[in-house]
């Protein structure tokens, strides 16, 4: 390959005052966390709750939270962005319709899309491993916590939660870092989120290589970073002496 | 103390209980025996309302189980129970497994709670492993923690299931000892065991269960003194479990 590699672009003055390409890439990067931490926060909390719903004594319950999930798990992550961004708004009342399409400009209409759509698309995943750690107790956990005198309520959140999360960090760190990842899916409804940002620089600089190359790099250090966090994460509350945790 | 009357239960079609009826008054040892899969642990169960019945009532210190309007978590929290597998809380410490039914469940103090917790850690034996985990002890030493852990409610009746079946042979002594000391010191006891040493010791009647029926009933002089007054099944299990 005949290329000259020519890394001093992302240095350059954009033309705009003292902006730089590489203030581009920042400010993209900028908008790829703030769209997948708040879209995580959705999907931690509907995703624990529904997961919750799944293994309550209560078909109906029960049966909601299994439809949620399969709604949402085999439907694809971009027809859900498209739904949320194009025809969900126009279903809704017109006062609100009028307010997300005019009040608000258009990066936040599209970062408000993008975050309800990752935080349920992820919810649905989160629920079902929320599930599989509540199943993977004993069920004698559940009988001590009755016998004890608890109520259900309070046998999820002092007994089968906190043993349940801590065996799902694993699985719940790569839906952390999925989330990251599918953030990028917000460039196609016009947020300038880092891939957004990167296609720009590319087309403005023609300097295409180069800037794959640095938003390459930027996600896989993200996503590193994130990974080191949640193993501190699980060493951290690590229980001595329980097999399920810490991996000893 | 404890008045089964009548009991009826069904897994389906399949009959688990078929009318079952029993007292255990205040202060008595009863032990129930039985071959696998004759319905003397979901008997026990039945008791604290672990499992459902569906005929039939059963009377815990003047509150009956069917009566929909009971309150069973409350009732529960007046009944102690030990597992076959121990189930303590394998991500709390000893002090928070002795503790957080106290705290959450009667409302006692951190430091109320903490106090009589550890008073009964040494009644078993195991002050010195206060801070530890569950994963930490060994079979024996989790089964009398849960012990404590179940004593700590103050509870009007203890129930037993199977509370050796799943130790080394080793272990089973030091539960053995906890649960005689107990029953010395007046406390209620239903037990499900295969322990007849414990039996002969301290119970003041043996039940004896097969297919979901009560077969024999009765005190453990005559339980173990006359067998030519037992059922031929009874004979024939006492007869496998003696022998050695």
């Amino acid at each position: 390959m005949n290329y000259n590699w020519d890394w001093g672009v992302f240095f350059r003055s954009t033309g705009i005052g003292e902006e730089t390409y590489l203030d581009w890439f920042v400010a993209g990067l900028g908008w790829t966390i703030a769209v997948a931490l708040a879209g995580w926060i959705i999907a931690l909390l509907l995703g624990t709750l529904l997961g919750i719903l799944r293994t309550v004594p209560n078909r109906w319950l029960a049966g909601i939270a299994t439809c949620y999930v399969e709604i949402f798990r085999n439907v694809p992550l971009l027809v859900q962005l498209f739904l949320w961004y194009f025809l969900v708004p126009d279903l809704l009342p017109e006062p609100l319709e009028l307010w997300f399409k005019q009040d608000l400009s258009p990066a936040t209409s599209a970062y408000l899309s993008v975050v309800v759509c990752l935080g349920l698309f992820t919810a649905a995943r989160v629920c079902e491993q929320v599930r599989t750690g509540i199943q993977a107790l004993p069920r004698g956990q559940l009988a001590a916590g009755h016998a004890l005198g608890f109520r259900l309520p309070q046998i999820y959140k002092d007994i089968l939660l906190p043993q349940a999360f801590r065996i799902i960090i694993p699985p719940l760190t790569s839906e952390f870092l999925n989330i990251f990842k599918n953030s990028s899916v917000a460039s196609l409804i016009g947020l300038m989120e880092l891939l957004a940002q990167t296609k720009q620089a590319a087309e403005f600089t023609a300097n295409l290589f180069e800037a794959f190359t640095l938003a390459t790099l930027i996600y896989f250090t993200l996503n590193m970073g994130l990974m080191l966090l949640m193993r501190l994460v699980e060493k951290k509350v690590a229980v001595p002496g329980l097999i399920a945790v810490g991996g000893k | 103390m404890i008045s089964i009357q009548n009991v009826y239960k069904w897994y389906g079609d399949f009959q688990v209980l078929s009318n079952c009826s029993t007292e255990v008054s205040k202060g008595e040892v009863v032990v129930v025996c039985g071959p696998s899969g004759s319905g003397k642990s979901t008997l026990i169960k039945c008791v604290n309302a672990l499992e459902p019945f569906q005929r039939g009532d059963i009377v815990v210190d003047g509150i009956s189980l069917a009566d929909p309007k009971t309150n069973l978590p409350k009732l529960r929290s007046r009944v102690g129970m030990v597992f076959q597998h121990f189930e303590l809380f394998p991500h709390l410490s000893i002090t928070e497994n002795l503790t957080i039914a106290q705290i959450k469940v009667l409302g006692r103090g951190k430091d109320e709670a903490t106090e009589k917790g550890l008073a009964l850690l040494e009644r078993v034996g195991l002050k010195a492993h206060a801070h530890k985990y569950p994963g930490q002890l060994s079979g024996g030493q989790q089964q009398r923690v849960a012990i404590a852990r179940a004593l700590a409610m103050d509870p009007v009746v203890m129930l037993f299931d199977e509370p050796t079946s799943a130790l080394d042979p080793e272990m089973v002594n030091e539960v053995l000892d906890v649960m005689v000391q107990l029953a010395q010191e007046g406390m209620t006891m239903m037990c499900v065991t295969h322990e007849m040493g414990f039996a002969r010791k301290v119970a003041d009647r043996v039940i004896f269960m097969d297919q979901g029926q009560i077969v024999e009933d009765c005190a453990k002089e005559a339980f173990f003194g006359d067998l030519s007054a037992r059922s031929e099944r009874a004979r024939q299990f006492l007869a496998k479990i003696l022998q050695h």
